[in-house]
């Protein structure tokens, strides 16, 4: 076990080494590209200004490129807020109008980051910025938090996986949301042992998720699982920080994921024949 | 795999394997052909036939043989420029065989004259397997610097060619030898840890019984 495959031996070498989660990460990265440690953040500190930039062209210029289905999901939370309706207080809501946005240009060929993956590319983003604009943080902190959730997101890849193709839904909006909530637990000054809390407490609340997309295509139920992978994260950081333990170790947590997609008909990992995708309306080619 | 294979890559959605991967794979036969592409002739199978237009595909495809990276925006007009650069094409849906789903096999014709084709698969998050070059069985996944040789068989080939790599103080992680017929056409595919110098892939070309060495930087 290392670092690299085990949140436990991860958790383990930031108490052990003082440092943070994302310092420990981004010190093995160095090593392992190769290249200075200054370089790497700043190769991870264009990844976030693609992040924002995706945030930003998602909400505002709401721009088309295909000829998808890309509904304004966005824009309509967004109004509904401005109304002053507001059910789920100003993080949460700010971060849901963030993901949707994100994955829907994402679904409308958008530039964005894959993180893990194209299908899951809200959840991260729209986490980390709501947190940060709430908070007033600075971008250096945020960026390294990247390093925690990517840390986070190699120990997922290499005991699981965090492709819908193989794990279901589960490993791509499952891992985002562990991974976005072990980032924020850092973030907000939590311990190595509660970001490690937090990530099993979100890809808990998410085992056993199908990848079911209409059509095949990365839209329905995507874009909204996007929300519900924010909203997720959200809900796990606010366990760990708060000292709720998991009882089952992250590390076993994603064994079990690993296990119940093994188990899992390949008719519910991104091949578009059951769940969702095989219901009358999707048949009839709603897309 | 490292932490930019996580928080990462940056690209044009919505598909790592059906829009990033597929610029890929036509990247590789745009840098096999080694010119501007002139005409282009794309069959695509499985999933690919399926779900190419709402995952565009197509553009994706296209921006490849224009020569763009997966996280470049032309790829959404890309069928517009290549049009506008005269570059013809069709894409049909058809059944490659017991292949993985996302198949293309591209077929393209340069600006010179010169032709080429490759068969590949997007396998997820973005990485591909090219399983034929030119028609021949080939497997090499481009996670790599790659270096592909094509030229004929002949005793001292292999030797030759790894030796001017190894000279340049280059380690190989991988290699390969395909060939059509005892001192037919014959591929090589070399997998290196570093960069490759354009210096040593010209020497290389140089060779004798040498036709074709494309060198395919890992993105």
């Amino acid at each position: 076990m290392s670092i690299r495959n085990s949140l436990k031996d991860l958790e383990k070498e930031s108490v052990e080494q003082g440092k943070k989660i994302s310092q420990i990460i981004l010190e093995d990265q160095s090593a392992e590209i190769d290249i200075p440690c200054s370089e790497v953040f700043l190769r991870m500190t264009s990844n976030f200004h693609v992040m924002k930039e995706s945030v930003t062209e998602g909400t505002e210029n709401g721009k088309a490129f295909s000829s998808g289905t890309c509904g304004s999901d966005s824009r309509r939370l967004h109004d509904y807020l401005r109304k002053g309706h507001n059910i789920c207080g100003d993080i949460l809501s700010g971060a849901l109008i963030k993901s949707l946005a994100v994955s829907r240009y994402n679904s409308c060929m958008g530039r964005i980051v894959a993180a893990p993956t194209a299908g899951s590319c809200g959840i991260i983003p729209a986490v980390l910025l709501s947190v940060m604009e709430e908070r007033g943080l600075g971008e250096h902190d945020v960026v390294m938090s990247l390093f925690n959730a990517g840390g986070v997101g190699m120990v997922i890849a290499s005991r699981a996986t965090l492709s819908g193709a193989e794990g279901g839904c589960q490993a791509e909006c499952g891992s985002a949301a562990a991974m976005a909530a072990s980032a924020v637990v850092e973030l907000l000054g939590g311990s190595p042992e509660q970001c490690g809390h937090a990530c099993a407490i979100a890809l808990k609340n998410t085992l056993g998720l199908i990848c079911d997309p209409v059509g095949g295509l990365v839209q329905v139920p995507c874009i909204k699982r996007n929300a519900m992978g924010t909203a997720n994260a959200l809900v796990a950081a606010q366990l760990a920080l708060a000292g709720i333990q998991s009882a089952i170790p992250a590390d076993e947590v994603i064994d079990a994921m690993k296990a119940v997609g093994q188990k899992m008909s390949s008719d519910f990992k991104e091949t578009a024949k059951g769940g969702l995708a095989d219901t009358p309306t999707a048949r009839r080619g709603m897309g | 795999m490292n932490i930019f294979d996580i928080i990462g890559p940056v690209m044009i959605g919505p598909s790592s394997s059906h829009t990033a991967g597929a610029v890929r794979l036509a990247g590789v036969a745009r840098l096999l052909l080694g010119e501007r592409v002139k005409s282009a002739y794309i069959k695509l199978h499985g999933s690919f036939a399926e779900t190419y237009k709402g995952h565009g595909t197509d553009k994706a495809i296209i921006g490849g043989l224009m020569g763009y990276l997966p996280d470049d925006p032309r790829i959404r007009e890309s069928i517009e420029l290549a049009e506008q650069e005269g570059m013809t094409f069709s894409i049909e849906t058809a059944s490659l065989g017991d292949v993985h789903p996302n198949t293309a096999l591209i077929s393209v014709e340069g600006v010179s004259g010169k032709k080429a084709s490759i068969l590949g698969s997007s396998i997820g998050g973005g990485n591909i397997v090219i399983k034929q070059i030119d028609g021949m069985s080939v497997e090499f996944t481009g996670q790599y610097n790659s270096l592909i040789v094509e030229y004929t068989d002949r005793p001292r080939m292999v030797a030759m060619i790894t030796s001017i790599i190894g000279d340049s103080d280059i380690n190989i992680a991988n290699m390969k030898v395909y060939r059509s017929a005892r001192g037919g056409k014959a591929i090589m595919t070399i997998e290196i840890d570093q960069e490759i110098p354009e210096e040593l892939v010209n020497i290389i070309r140089r060779q004798r019984d040498v036709f074709n060495v494309i060198n395919v930087k890992m993105v």
